[in-house]
């Protein structure tokens, strides 16, 4: 890229205060061009004032030539490198929309800095704030883990199915037992009261029941 | 060096978008617009009371001329860095403007209250007129305000709450400006207690407001 960057304005210096010490010609792009004495943030300036008058291809060597400004910025407001070309559309999109608050007699590149250090802490908020969001999903994901995950699910559903038929080789009394306070959840006196059989049958019959599938599963004793 | 092709795409579009635009008026020139708001509400309140009250009273108690005179300077120096600080690229340095405006109002104020004590006998405001002062500044302030802020629809803060407190000092100091004309009384404590409450009051609101009244981003 032929432009090179320049301290005036870009050190976010404004030239509010100091009026009239940088005066720049509203002039036609091509005689701008053409002025060798002026400097890169001066032509910039004589473009947008073009631009603001609707002159279409200054607007857009305008925009070109402010992309490395723009990511210049960025980068000192310490936005990561793949996440410059964000700032830069967002800042591209802001100065079209506030082109009319641009006073050609002051640094273009003053202005310009301004609105992309905006847009890049704009950027590192946001992404800040995801990041704290992305934290917590991981937490989530360890807690529950991904139903969708189709080997997971083929696991589990495996699982599921030698349990079933570990419930279903238990010895009749044990396995009413599991039906209906494990996988039913129901109470121990609405269990007896369906199995027909008392608590204390129950709660002996379960506490078996469990110790065997253990045993299948874990080979815990 | 970086590519700048890949944006090509969307500068493109922005140059098809491309319209001629009108460019925003220069901060003292807005500043100018609102003072003239202020000055044909002075004119009308003026045109009622008369100058003589104020004029004997500010003869009476120096002070109180010199405390107008700050509020005057105070809502000036604050509606010119209010629109200062709506162009992008504009020193934040804008918002200490109205200081020098706002310690000539607060100590003329103060040196009003501190004459109250030493020389007893003056007038003092009492609870109900103290109210007057209140619902009087922060009435005027309302449409102050609110004109300030069309006059920055088009700008671009992108510090909407510092520009927002602003806006909130420079109508609270107009608002202030023009009780003057029509205060019946001197500065008291009760007086400038109220003073103080109802310009914080329209600061706060317009500060608590400003993000979504001004910001654009």
């Amino acid at each position: 890229m032929s432009q090179t960057l320049t301290a005036t304005g870009f050190m976010g210096l404004d030239s509010g205060l100091s009026r009239g010490m940088s005066l720049v010609r509203t002039v036609p792009v091509e005689s701008a061009a053409a002025s060798t004495s002026e400097t890169p943030d001066q032509r910039r300036a004589a473009w947008m004032a073009a631009a603001q008058a609707g002159d279409r291809r200054a607007y857009e060597k305008l925009l070109a030539d402010s992309v490395a400004l723009i990511k210049a910025a960025a980068r000192r407001q310490g936005v990561a490198q793949d996440h410059l070309d964000d700032v830069v559309q967002e800042t591209l999109i802001t100065v079209h929309r506030v082109r009319h608050t641009y006073d050609p007699s002051r640094s273009y590149d003053a202005w310009l800095t301004a609105i992309a250090n905006r847009r890049a802490i704009d950027a590192l908020r946001s992404r800040g704030r995801r990041d704290s969001r992305e934290l917590h999903d991981e937490f989530a994901l360890d807690s529950h883990p991904d139903t969708d995950d189709a080997s997971a699910a083929t696991e589990s559903g495996q699982r599921a199915q030698r349990l079933r038929e570990a419930i279903a080789e238990l010895p009749p009394g044990q396995r009413e037992a599991v039906e209906q306070l494990g996988l039913r959840e129901r109470s121990l006196s609405e269990a007896a009261e369906i199995t027909g059989r008392n608590t204390g049958a129950l709660k002996v019959n379960l506490h078996r029941a469990l110790k065997a599938l253990r045993e299948r599963f874990h080979g815990e004793p | 060096m970086s590519d700048p092709r890949p944006h090509e795409a969307l500068i493109d579009r922005l140059g098809t978008d491309l319209v001629p635009v009108r460019r925003l008026l220069p901060p003292w020139l807005r500043t100018a617009g609102w003072m003239l708001a202020v000055a044909a509400i002075a004119a009308v309140l003026l045109m009622h009371y008369g100058a003589d009250p104020m004029l004997r009273r500010w003869a009476v108690t120096p002070d109180l001329g010199w405390a107008g005179m700050g509020a005057v300077i105070t809502a000036i120096t604050a509606a010119w860095a209010a629109f200062a600080l709506g162009v992008p690229g504009r020193r934040a340095a804008w918002a200490w403007l109205p200081l020098p405006g706002a310690l000539l109002w607060i100590g003329a104020s103060g040196m009003g209250c501190l004459r109250t004590w030493i020389a007893p006998g003056t007038h003092i405001a009492n609870m109900h007129q103290s109210a007057d002062c209140l619902v009087f500044i922060i009435s005027f302030s309302i449409p102050l305000s609110a004109l300030l802020i069309v006059l920055l629809r088009r700008a671009f803060p992108l510090r909407p709450v510092l520009t927002a407190v602003l806006i909130g000092l420079a109508s609270a100091a107009a608002s202030a400006s023009l009780l003057e004309i029509c205060h019946a009384y001197d500065a008291a404590a009760t007086d400038l207690l109220t003073h103080a409450l109802a310009v914080a009051v329209v600061v706060a609101v317009n500060a608590a407001m400003g993000g979504r009244l001004l910001s654009k981003a």
